[in-house]
């Protein structure tokens, strides 16, 4: 077996340094107007992105399953505003549509 | 925005979906590293001090198809860059944290914290940011040790539909909000339409898409919209 210190370290490292340096950076900084505007945006267009790649990269077999998953917790979540029973309601959508797909 | 006061249970509960759907992808991490002659201890590390799922995967892959370590890193740097923007739009509601927690708390700045804690904004205080990235974290290296120890204890349908259970979590964060603000839902559609552009049109590698994509679409909304519709 390889040694994967090395490896392991410098994966830490450039996962690390992007988590910490804007936050620790701009925490105490004022920042102008259209910059926190900008910022604000971010969750909305991250969550967004991270939805569609969880879509269009999902293995064929669990294309459905995952989709369902997805409009169903949305659903719930507007009309109960419940994260957690959204989420186990689309687990369990997901695991139904993969027994049958 | 009026801030709420710590609750333990409320952030246990608001936690849980994090925990139910990391625990089951860092188990497939941990029987993948397993398969990829990986030892116990390396692959511990890796959900230890990287903390990453979709890089560690990758690693996992790299390794198996002989790629050397700075490449991997490299590649690593490039999936992670996304957190950049995470992370400086996090920076915005931690003003009242002191100074000195944030290196842990920036240590715990994944897709899914980052959701969760910036869609519950009025919640944001020390012990709500330090128990969402805790418990988050736990279930992860959790995860990988069991996972790597005995391998599949459920089913694989089952374990890939809890994974599902992350996506159905960010889609349970912000459909409210898209129905809430047209402004939400425009610059929602934009990031969507944006990703998918790159994405098929092939030219950026993973990691830049996300990052650009997040970017020009969050930009693009300074352009799109006036000031006063500004959402906040």
């Amino acid at each position: 077996m390889n040694n994967y210190l090395v490896l392991v370290l410098g994966m830490a490292l450039v996962t690390y340094l992007p988590r910490l340096l804007p936050l620790y950076l701009l925490s105490d900084k004022t920042i102008g107007r259209r910059f926190a505007r900008f910022l604000s945006y971010i969750p909305y267009t991250s969550l967004s992105i991270l939805i569609v790649r969880g879509v269009i990269s999902a293995d064929k077999d669990m294309l459905l399953a995952s989709l369902g998953g997805i409009f169903l917790a949305g659903y719930l979540s507007y009309k109960t505003n419940s994260l957690i029973l959204s989420v186990l309601s689309a687990i369990g959508l997901a695991f139904v549509i993969k027994l049958f797909v | 925005m009026d801030k709420k006061k710590f609750s333990l249970k409320e952030t246990l509960v608001i936690s849980l979906p994090l925990i139910i759907g990391y625990f089951p992808v860092a188990m497939a991490f941990g029987l993948l590293a397993k398969n990829t002659a990986i030892s116990l201890k390396d692959t511990s590390l890796f959900s230890i001090l990287v903390f990453a799922g979709a890089s560690q995967f990758m690693a996992l892959d790299l390794i198996g198809a002989g790629v050397s370590n700075i490449n991997i890193i490299i590649a690593t740097f490039l999936l992670n860059l996304r957190h950049l923007m995470m992370s400086a739009a996090l920076s915005l509601d931690m003003k009242e944290i002191p100074k000195k927690f944030l290196p842990f708390i920036a240590f715990g700045i994944t897709d899914e914290s980052f959701s969760v804690i910036s869609f519950n904004k009025d919640k944001i205080s020390l012990p709500f940011i330090l128990l969402v990235n805790g418990l988050s974290y736990l279930s992860w290296v959790l995860g990988t040790l069991v996972g790597y120890g005995i391998g599949e204890v459920l089913p694989l349908s089952l374990q890939a539909s809890m994974g599902v259970g992350l996506y159905a979590m960010f889609s349970a964060l912000l459909t409210p909000e898209l129905t809430r603000s047209r402004e939400v839902l425009k610059i929602s559609l934009l990031a969507a339409a944006i990703y998918a552009a790159f994405y098929y049109g092939g030219f950026l590698s993973a990691g830049w898409d996300l990052v650009l994509a997040i970017l020009l679409s969050s930009l693009l909304g300074l352009f799109i919209f006036k000031e006063e519709e500004s959402h906040e």
